[in-house]
């Protein structure tokens, strides 16, 4: 999807070195983000990396070990839950059971001690912007997972905060359900311009959200970029291999001029041309990150001496959209190449085929070892 | 031993007897009756007859003869009542004789009336009590480590390795004019003169306090205890102090465990008959304590009757509304 403009002028959120342990383990290690006003940010990783901690240490339900966590400029370390200008909609949406979806979403409004007109009104305002004005009577049990995934979204949004924390906001729905919500998520954001902040183990829920993503492991944001940089150029081999699938060729640098590098790869017959300037020592070890869908397949041998492999078709995968193949080169490698299905009816290429691969010279991601 | 044909032949009709005794067992024993009870009766229902029997032969059947009791005459006799049903001319007319004197008597009779309104005010005072005492605890123990929890409800329950008698005697110990408080606040200096603590009414709601307290902790724990506490970091976040949180969240949501405390200790505390013979006034009984001299002293069992009829029918209310919140906790916890 395209990516949005960023004002980096405008930071909301500064997180300046924190750490927090429980115990002896390190649930946070020493991170640093900033979050510009208006954007979403995507905080990305497995189970257990942190995200969900930091998420919570900027509600308010954790406090950093050390470090600094700023919003709008003002510390927040001595700052409680209640008093954050921040609204956080829970991974259960941890709806009131005993009170309507109107008293759910009102519940906020109360705390602030407007009138009952005002609550009503900004209640009823609240509800039909999340398509549930006839629902206000209901309570959370009568509703589906997507309606209450709504009144959480809603219950947090009324207060009209400044910054809204979503932990996995899209979990609990099933994939039709997550998609169309996804869309409907980002037009809300745009149309009441709040800052969000999202915890999610799914990449693609990152992809598609995010106007930048963090991505995490082991406690620490291991690279932080748009969607495209982080999917395009991944840093490390952590973030090419979690994010989306990746073939990855260990070698070894023969050549490093400032417009483009050669490497030497044990597993391919050719060598690999990259036709752009890496920061490494000579002769130095790297890897070679080739996406599957940047791969072309065919019958018949390509013109170039570079970039290219030979091999035989030993899975495929039909997905509708396209299809996943498994290639064993020479070398004994298998390599994954994805192929779009264009046509209903052309001659595809099928099992025990002996197929040439080759790909563009900017398509490889060396990155150091 | 080699096998000759001699030892064959005894071996041979034992097994046969075996298999026929077998055959008799498949035919008429038990397997086929088990089998038979698996076919035709349902687990369930079997499972169901068990108590649904149980209150039957002790709480029907006793409440019936006590409810016919109600209505008939004392009589020095034995049984020291009248029957209701007399077959009069050599069982050729059938008499009934209903007498709701004995109702009469209860609501005319201002002792029973006082009686009645002092053990439900006793009962509502210690019931309120428990519920102040015992939501604080209840509440902490909910939110403690696990560790600490097995910990507190064992010592909550404790108490019942001894005997509830023995307990609510050794409070006379405690409270006597010169028993361990006395003795302890004159030494201490903070009195000059003994206290009367002992066959007051104070003494009464010590002890009902103190004994049916469990009884209020542990629903409460149990209700309290499944409690979701993302939702109070909802609250939280939402803007609601802590407190404001607890009334707002906690309160309703514990609302079937109060319930089922209060009446776990109210509805036994109406009918208490030992702690308030051992530590209360001489000039005010309790309910319990009538319906014992009726039934020993007075050996009126009619009129006692009428007292326990009467007194059920109080507690009825309090029984049905218990069932009803039992009745909706587990419905929610369907969900």
């Amino acid at each position: 999807m395209a990516e949005k403009l960023i004002d980096r002028s405008n930071e909301y959120i500064r997180i300046e070195g924190v750490t927090k342990r429980f115990g002896d383990f390190v649930a946070v290690d020493n991170v640093s983000l900033n979050v510009y006003k208006g954007e979403i940010f995507c905080l990305l990783g497995g189970s257990g990396c942190g995200k969900t901690t930091l998420l919570r240490m900027l509600a308010g339900f954790e406090a950093p070990t050390s470090g600094r966590i700023l919003i709008d400029g003002q510390d927040m370390a001595d700052i409680p839950p209640y008093e954050r200008p921040v609204n956080m909609m829970f991974q259960s949406y941890a709806l009131f059971p005993h009170m309507t979806v109107a008293a759910n979403v009102a519940f906020g409004l109360e705390q602030e001690g407007l009138a009952r007109s005002e609550i009503d009104r900004r209640v009823g305002e609240m509800l039909d912007i999340v398509k549930l004005g006839d629902f206000g009577r209901r309570k959370p049990h009568q509703l589906s997972g997507g309606q209450r995934q709504r009144v959480a979204l809603a219950r947090a949004l009324v207060k009209r905060p400044k910054l809204l924390l979503l932990d996995e906001p899209l979990g609990a729905l099933d994939r039709k359900l997550r998609e169309h919500t996804q869309f409907e998520l980002i037009n809300l954001q745009e149309q009441l311009g709040v800052t969000f902040v999202v915890v999610t183990h799914d990449q693609e829920e990152a992809m598609t959200l995010a106007s930048r993503i963090g991505v995490m492991n082991k406690g620490q944001i291991v690279q932080v970029g748009t969607p495209t940089e982080i999917y395009e150029f991944p840093s490390s081999r952590f973030v090419a291999d979690f994010i989306g699938s990746v073939n990855m060729f260990d070698g070894q640098l023969v050549e490093d001029e400032p417009g483009h590098v050669r490497i030497r790869c044990p597993e391919l017959e050719s060598m690999v041309y990259v036709s752009h300037g890496i920061s490494a020592a000579p002769d130095a070890k790297v890897s070679v990150a080739i996406r599957p869908e940047k791969i072309e397949m065919t019958r018949t041998a390509p013109e170039s001496s570079e970039n290219r492999a030979r091999g035989v078709v030993k899975e495929i995968a039909y997905m509708g959209d396209m299809s996943v193949y498994l290639v064993r080169l020479e070398s004994g490698r298998m390599v994954r190449v994805t192929i779009p299905n264009i046509e209903r009816h052309d001659e595809r290429i099928v099992w025990e085929e002996t197929v040439h691969l080759n790909w563009h010279p900017s398509s490889p991601v060396v990155l150091s070892q | 031993m080699a096998p000759t044909p001699g030892n064959r032949v005894p071996q041979g009709l034992a097994n046969d007897r075996l298999g026929l005794l077998y055959a008799l067992l498949q035919q008429f024993g038990l397997q086929r009756w088990s089998q038979y009870v698996r076919q035709h009766w349902s687990g369930q229902r079997l499972v169901i007859a068990i108590p649904w029997v149980w209150l039957f032969l002790f709480f029907v059947v006793p409440f019936l003869i006590v409810f016919k009791i109600s209505f008939s005459e004392i009589r020095l006799a034995m049984p020291p009542y009248a029957p209701l049903f007399e077959w009069l001319e050599e069982g050729k007319r059938l008499v009934t004789t209903l007498n709701l004197g004995n109702y009469a008597f209860i609501l005319s009779d201002n002792l029973y009336i006082s009686t009645f309104a002092y053990s439900l005010k006793v009962a509502a005072v210690s019931t309120l009590l428990c519920l102040l005492i015992g939501y604080p605890m209840a509440y902490a123990i909910a939110r403690s480590t696990p560790t600490a929890r097995s910990l507190f409800l064992m010592l909550i329950i404790l108490p019942f390795w001894t005997s509830f008698l023995l307990r609510v005697y050794a409070w006379v110990g405690l409270l006597k004019t010169d028993g361990v408080i006395n003795n302890t606040l004159l030494a201490v200096g903070l009195i000059d003169a003994p206290l009367t603590l002992l066959y007051t009414d104070l003494a009464v709601y010590i002890g009902i306090v103190y004994s049916y307290l469990p009884f209020m902790i542990l629903p409460l724990y149990a209700n309290l205890e499944k409690h979701d506490l993302t939702l109070l970091e909802a609250a939280a976040d939402l803007g609601a102090r802590p407190f404001k949180a607890f009334l707002r969240i906690t309160l309703p949501l514990s609302v079937p465990g109060i319930v089922a405390g209060c009446l776990l200790v109210f509805i036994p505390a109406v009918g208490e008959f030992v702690i308030p013979s051992l530590l209360g006034r001489a000039d005010q009984l309790m309910i319990g304590r009538i319906l014992s001299d009726e039934f020993f002293a007075n050996r009126d069992w009619p009129v006692a009757s009428a007292v326990a009829i009467v007194m059920l029918l109080a507690l009825l209310l309090p029984i049905m509304l218990f069932q009803r919140y039992q009745r909706l906790e587990l419905e929610a916890a369907k969900r």
